[in-house]
């Protein structure tokens, strides 16, 4: 695996990244985190323009592509609301598409429709990388997530994964899961009978080699577990507040639980959260939320260059 | 001499060993309009069979299947033969087999597919398993789970 190998290359799905893809991504960026804390300058992409078509909001995702495009050297622009472009005219995204390529020489969407983004990569003749497509992909969450996995645990391979909190809905969980089957880890699925992971995600994450098994409280896992992948159960879940009460409770992290947990085991949590990670967490060293927030920023940085062929000098 | 359970044709199609039940549903994905056909179409159902005991089987004159139209028989009558016919002889025999890629053919039941906003796309579905029938939408990366019911 070459970092050439990458030039042109649309970031849709993590489904369709190998695990040498994979790896290789996660090596570059590790290459980027200087250069994302502004330790040390660089220029591979001057001359190069992102654009940015955020037809859903997002403050995070958005600013860490900007972030990570501005580092490389390279300039953004865009639209980081529908309502202010030509789609509220009722342009077709296939239209919005080739003219945002024909102006840039990345793209980077988010959509609120499955599967826009790999349309958008059928009408661009620039590379696509997907942001997050309604309840579909968003490879570069996932991503980021695997490259802070890997940073602190030193490998992805058998490591003991607890994906707690709404496994039904949440779509970071599923790709993060898909993700993680690849290299062969344990899962754990900490949730309530009601939002556990689906068997139709199941299914397919098992013939992929990877062992999962079902939790309904957190406290089963506490000693066995590397990472604790913990996501908001949203309130909207449940018809009342007493019954949303009650779960919120079993599924919410506290310093005192952690001091059962292995040395090295980490707590991770896509944000924004809620309550699910008591602030009591964030003191201790198992807190890598607000790191893993930093990574999207290298992680982006890499794919950025590499489907761009950005050379560095050093 | 063997029985022809219908009058033979001269030129057109005949698609046999159709799933017994699945002959009308054939004849409408091919969307045989009776009042501005000009040709004659037969559908025998629940007829005889050796290999499958019962089967419908149906013969069309005058005209050859498109592509699409194969396509479709394959993912509604799996095991499907269809006979290309011309001058009363077969000159070509298709077995129907799932198409590895159905692209205008069947349509994404998910309401938050792209493919299903109108956008100048056409639904496009990839084959992950034969048995049993699974399709996932090339878009959304859903599985079609009933493919009978999404066929167009
Ligand atoms: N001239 C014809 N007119 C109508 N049907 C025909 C004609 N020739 C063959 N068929 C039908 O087309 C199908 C395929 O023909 P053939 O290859 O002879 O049979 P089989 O598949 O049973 O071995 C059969 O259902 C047969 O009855
Ligand atoms: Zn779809």
């Amino acid at each position: 695996m070459q970092d050439k190998d990458f030039i042109g290359k649309d970031i849709v799905s993590i489904r369709e990244l190998s695990n040498e893809e994979i790896e290789h991504i996660l090596q570059t960026a590790k290459k980027m985190v200087d250069i994302a804390r502004g330790k040390r300058v660089v220029k591979p992409l001057e001359g190069k323009i992102l654009g940015t078509a955020f037809f859903e909001p997002s403050t995070r995702t958005r600013l860490s592509f900007e972030s990570a495009m501005l580092r490389l050297g390279g300039k953004c622009l865009g639209f980081s609301e529908a309502t202010t472009t030509s789609v509220a005219k009722g342009e077709t995204l296939a239209d919005t598409v080739r003219m945002l390529a024909s102006y840039s020489d990345v793209i980077v969407i988010r959509h609120k429709y499955e599967g826009a983004a790999r349309l958008a990569a059928e009408f661009s003749d620039k590379p696509v990388i997907n942001a997050g497509d309604g309840a579909g992909q968003h490879p570069t969450q996932t991503l980021l997530d695997l490259f802070t996995m890997k940073e602190k645990l030193g490998k992805l391979e058998d490591i003991n994964v607890a994906l707690i909190g709404d496994l039904k809905y949440g779509r970071t969980v599923h790709s993060l899961a898909h993700a993680l089957a690849k290299f062969n880890a344990n899962l754990y699925f900490v949730a309530p009978e009601t939002l556990q992971m689906p068997d139709h995600i199941i299914g397919p994450l098992e013939e992929m080699g990877a062992k999962t098994q079902k939790f309904n409280a957190l406290e089963e896992v506490i000693e066995s577990c590397d990472v604790f992948y913990m996501t908001r159960i949203q309130r909207e879940r449940f018809p009342d507040i007493q019954e949303y009460n009650k779960v919120a409770g079993i599924f919410r992290l506290d310093a005192r639980m952690l001091e059962r947990a292995k040395k090295h085991a980490i707590v991770m949590h896509p944000l924004p959260r809620v309550n699910e990670i008591s602030p009591d967490v964030d003191a201790t060293k198992h807190a890598m939320y607000f790191e893993q927030a930093f990574n999207g920023v290298p992680v982006r940085m890499a794919l950025l260059l590499l489907l761009l062929g950005g050379e560095m000098d050093a | 001499m063997r029985e022809l359970k219908i009058t033979p044709i001269v030129k057109g199609t005949v698609i046999d060993h159709i799933p017994a039940g699945m002959g009308l549903k054939v004849l409408k994905v091919l969307g045989l309009d009776v009042q501005e056909i000009k040709y004659t179409v037969s559908l025998g159902i629940h007829v005889r069979s050796n290999k499958l005991g019962w089967k419908d089987i149906l013969k069309i004159e005058e005209r050859e299947l498109k592509k699409s139209e194969v396509d479709k028989i394959a993912l509604i009558a799996p095991g499907a033969t269809i006979s290309i016919i011309e001058k009363g002889e077969v000159k070509e025999k298709i077995k129907a087999s799932l198409p590895k890629r159905a692209k205008g053919i069947m349509k994404c039941p998910n309401p938050n597919c792209i493919s299903n906003t109108g956008e100048p796309v056409e639904h496009d579905f990839i084959l992950v398993s034969e048995k049993p029938v699974k399709y996932r939408c090339k878009y959304c990366e859903r599985m079609l789970e009933d493919v009978l019911k999404n066929i167009i």
